[in-house]
């Protein structure tokens, strides 16, 4: 158990998640007679919510370090409209355009890190009033009309991975990434486990590791499987591999850089992290100037997806964010969270929305069951840390792999140490 | 009042053999206590003996059914189900931590949760005729409409103090009153408890401050490792400092300090002429004209009562975290130091161990290896990346050699004690390998044994030739521990004494008094 609570940040709730995901999936996939469980959808899926997913990216370092953006989904339109009228009007390539956008969020994020980090104006007030501004602006220079964008532009929203390479019947790009990913887990957990050995810490037994990368090597393998089979022309998509390699570098800036430690330093207890020598402004300036680079790279994919830009583009984005971001673990006082348990947050959320649409279920149900979904989710993990307990999945898993219990050695009075802490 | 008829007193508290369990430990293990009525009763023992869990379960905190044993309170069985009730029964606690609004008036906050209403409106004249009364009976000279947070830690003690007497409190219990205050403010506060008691109310109080209890207790109950030792009678039994010791810890300390031998080498960190003003209000000086040296293998001692300035001089120092820098000279090995933020002070070699641990010192979401390595990240990473192997090594080192008690370094530091949390936070400036260690506090809220180790390491430092600054409230223990103490006296230096001249006495009176500023550079070449 302990392995796999590591592998997801040892967060129960996110551990829960895990879970509740792959419950959800198994429930639609049997209720909706197998239609979930498809390439096509699967595609669908990560197609509809991977600007989503990577607002969620950026959403969990700001909450991290404390604060909340409200002004993501108003960001996103309006880079989404510059980037669009820029290619039109000026008769730019798409890539320079790309550029241009990025360069965009990058201003937008150093106006709002500017008065979050050195003017002190809560992040809550300065993004709502970004939120106002941008939403004004993407209207303003877009005349509130849609602008359409190349097909080349619409590349990064809507393409697939290429077809190279002899005929397989896959698709055979994709299938490298698969075998790619499920060598990197299988590097990864190899090398940790040699770690924990040269360092004398607590190895797991090698049935849990062997059981936990079958189980992951495996999801790995079927998702690489239903994305190589789709209908001819769709493979693994574009916007799905900007997520992926997203989540591979923010995960490992979050987890195994200075910056990563600084940014929950600074969450977790602002003036100690000061008198450590942490610059709190400007970890607090860079969370927010990425989070909008991030949002501009959301926009533009969303513009390339549906072809054009609109004045309604990216409402309520934030809110989608945020709720991922929550549900995948983090807290609202910050300095607790991750990145990939974000994408779990997210990924709950997208297939919750997925399912009840095959389902059939109307779009007012299905909101009033994504909000319940997220307040439980909190809910269960508030009433747990009140408690002191486990989760009903964490007690459920007591027996599984390694029990959790410490051990006493002879420099350790464990007794003493949990009454104090009590 | 006297020991003779102490015996006939009417008891007004009977715990009996309290057993409170948390999942997998016994906090309490058959806890009795008796408390006379009108009497003051204290309650000693090391942190984490379980004084806390014991005052918890008497005032409703941990309902009735959560534990098993009984308390009479008033001669009757009670089954408190939450702190009203335990109040309504006229059993008030004061906690560590006060629970004040600091928005909100003295007034209001004396009455809050109990505001006297007149048809459901409350009703302020009233209000502050009760208030400007409790305010008298505690002796505290303040309007009533004041806001709490501007007024010291000592008066908003008062004002909770007030508080209780507002709510007609047969048993006062406070938890630690004295830990946060200076010693003219505890002394207040002591008095008063006197005086209450003359007015027949009765207190428990919990300190870690033996000498008060000594002054002041009629009776004490030792807790240790969950059980209740003994209950001594001060005056009967002639109870001393060192008898409570002996009873908390179990065994006597045959010293309250390890001894040291200093190696005392040359001038290595010298702050100049130090002027710093307040955060907030133009023109008032928080640091005036400050100078002071410390010798390599020299621990240097500052003396000053609360709000004198001590911390603000060392955390000014130490990269203007504090204050607005006005002017001053800082040298290391005779070279000066141009510290602007608390980063170049940590390169420069200077580290700085705060007096707020919690608030301050730690993150306690993080475990403890994070912690260790958290003031120089760099020297565990490689291109900005941090190497999570050589972190627990670094981490597994000082758990050893501090010998910090915890299962593992992974544990979070949230979970420790604060002895334990104290080490890890030394463990993290001496991973920074300071050549100057400016320790706040170090052995605030921790108990004798672990304060015997905290002191060691720290003599330890000192002979590795760093220059080690103490700030301290408890005399003693800059007595105990300082080669060289300075005193400060509303944010200017009064004087400097050696080991062999100073005493309670001679510090005290340089500590209350503005002097001509002694000029230490003089005295260096000696």
């Amino acid at each position: 158990m302990n392995a796999l609570k590591k592998l997801f940040g040892g967060n129960t709730r996110q551990f829960g998640m895990i879970f509740a995901l792959v419950a959800l999936i198994v429930f639609f996939e049997i209720f909706t007679e197998g239609r979930t469980l498809t390439s096509g959808n699967v595609i669908n899926l990560f197609n509809g919510n991977s600007y989503i997913l990577i607002l969620a990216i950026g959403m969990v370092l700001v909450i991290i370090a404390g604060h909340i953006d409200l002004s993501v989904g108003s960001v996103a339109a309006f880079v989404g409209v510059c980037v669009a009228l820029f290619i039109r009007d000026w008769g730019l390539p798409w890539y320079i355009g790309v550029l241009m956008g990025l360069g965009l969020g990058i201003l937008i994020g150093a106006w709002q890190g500017f008065w979050v980090a050195y003017v002190g104006i809560p992040a809550f007030i300065v993004t709502l009033a970004g939120m106002l501004i941008f939403r004004g602006a993407n209207q303003l220079v877009g005349k509130s009309n849609t602008i359409p964008v190349p097909t080349d532009f619409q590349y990064l929203g809507s393409g697939y991975l290429p077809e190279i390479g002899p005929k397989t019947g896959y698709n055979n790009l994709t299938l490298i990434l698969g075998l790619l990913g499920v060598a990197f887990v299988i590097f990864s957990e190899i090398r940790s486990r040699r770690n924990a050995k040269a360092l004398g810490a607590e190895v797991p037994e090698v049935w849990v590791s062997v059981l936990k990368l079958v189980l992951v090597c495996g999801a790995i393998l079927y998702a690489t499987y239903l994305f190589a089979t789709g209908r001819p022309g769709t493979s693994f998509p574009i916007p799905g591999l900007i997520l992926a390699v997203l989540i591979l570098i923010y995960g490992f800036i979050s987890s195994k850089t200075v910056i990563g430690r600084h940014i929950y330093a600074v969450g977790g207890n602002r003036h100690a992290a000061e008198l450590s020598g942490v610059q709190s402004k400007k970890v607090n300036f860079l969370v927010m100037m990425n989070m909008s680079l991030l949002a501009g790279l959301a926009g533009m994919i969303f513009v390339g997806r549906s072809t054009a830009s609109g004045p309604f583009d990216g409402v309520g984005w934030e809110l989608d964010a945020i709720a991922a971001v929550f549900i995948g673990g983090a807290a609202v006082t910050g300095g607790v969270g991750t990145v990939i348990g974000s994408i779990i947050g997210g990924l709950v959320m997208a297939v919750l929305n997925n399912g009840l649409q095959l389902l059939g279920v109307g779009a007012d149900l299905t909101q009033i069951i994504k909000g319940l979904v997220l307040l439980i989710a909190v809910a269960f993990d508030v009433y747990n840390k009140s408690q002191g307990k486990r989760s009903i999945i964490g007690m459920l898993m007591k027996n599984f792999g390694r029990s959790s219990e410490i051990k006493a050695d002879e420099t350790t009075q464990t007794k003493e140490v949990i009454s104090r802490g009590i | 009042m006297t020991s003779l008829n102490t015996h006939s007193d009417p008891l007004i508290l009977e715990m009996r053999s309290i057993t409170k369990e948390f999942p997998g430990v016994k906090a309490l293990a058959d806890v009795s206590l008796r408390v006379k009525a009108g009497e003051i009763h204290a309650i000693c023992g090391e942190n984490g003996a379980g004084k806390s869990t014991l005052m918890k379960v008497l005032s409703g905190v941990y309902p009735y059914g959560t534990y098993t044993g009984d308390i009479v309170y008033q001669n009757e069985v009670q089954e408190f189900k939450d702190i009203r009730a335990s109040e309504h029964a006229g059993i008030v606690i004061i906690h560590q931590e006060l629970a004040l609004i600091p928005e909100l008036s003295i007034m209001e906050n004396i009455f809050l949760g109990n505001e006297p209403t007149k048809r459901g409106v409350i009703d302020w004249t009233e209000a502050r005729k009760r208030s400007i009364e409790l305010l008298a009976r505690v002796g505290l000279r303040e309007d009533p409409d004041t806001p709490i947070k501007e007024i010291g830690v000592g008066k908003q003690q008062l004002v909770e103090i007030a508080k209780a007497l507002n709510k007609s409190v047969k048993l006062l219990i406070l938890d630690e009153p004295t830990a946060a205050l200076n010693e003219s403010d505890s002394q207040h506060l002591l008095d008063l408890m006197l005086g209450l008691k003359g007015r027949g109310i009765t207190s428990i109080i919990i300190s870690h401050k033996l000498n008060e209890i000594e002054q002041i207790a009629d009776e004490i109950t030792i807790i240790r490792d969950g059980k209740s030792i003994e209950t001594l009678n001060v005056k009967a039994d002639g109870v001393d400092e060192d008898r409570i010791i002996k009873g908390m810890v179990g065994r006597t300390l045959e010293s309250r300090f390890p001894d040291h031998e200093p190696k005392i080498g040359d001038v290595l960190f010298e702050v100049k002429n130090w002027n710093v003003g307040h955060p907030q209000i133009q023109d008032r000086l928080v640091c005036k004209n400050s100078s002071f040296f410390v010798r390599r293998g020299e621990i240097v001692g500052f003396a000053g009562l609360m709000g004198a300035g001590r911390t603000e001089l060392a955390r000014s120092v130490f990269g203007r975290s504090y204050g607005r820098f006005i002017s001053g000279h800082v040298y290391k090995d005779g070279k000066e130091l141009q510290l602007k933020n608390v980063r170049q002070a940590i390169d420069a070699g200077l580290g700085y161990v705060t007096e707020d641990r919690k608030s301050l010192g730690l993150n306690l979401l993080d475990d403890i290896k994070a912690t260790t390595v958290s003031a120089n990240l760099r020297k565990i990473s490689k291109h900005f990346v941090v190497d999570t192997n050589k972190e627990y090594m670094v981490a597994e080192e000082y758990r050893k050699s501090l010998r910090t008690k915890t299962p593992s370094v992974e544990e979070g530091v949230a979970k420790l004690s604060g002895g334990n949390q104290q080490k890890v936070v030394l463990a993290k400036w001496m991973f920074t390998d300071p050549d100057v260690l400016i320790l706040d506090e170090p052995t605030r809220g921790i108990d004798v044994g672990a304060k015997y180790e905290i002191y060691g390491i720290i003599q330890n430092l000192a002979n590795q030739g760093k220059a080690v600054i103490v700030i301290s409230s408890e005399l003693p223990e800059l007595l105990g521990l300082s080669d060289r103490i300075y005193t400060i006296f509303e944010g200017a230096i009064t004087g400097v004494l050696n080991k062999d001249e100073a005493s309670q006495e001679s510090l005290m009176k340089l500590m209350t008094s503005a002097r001509k500023t002694a000029s230490p550079s003089e005295t260096i070449q000696n």
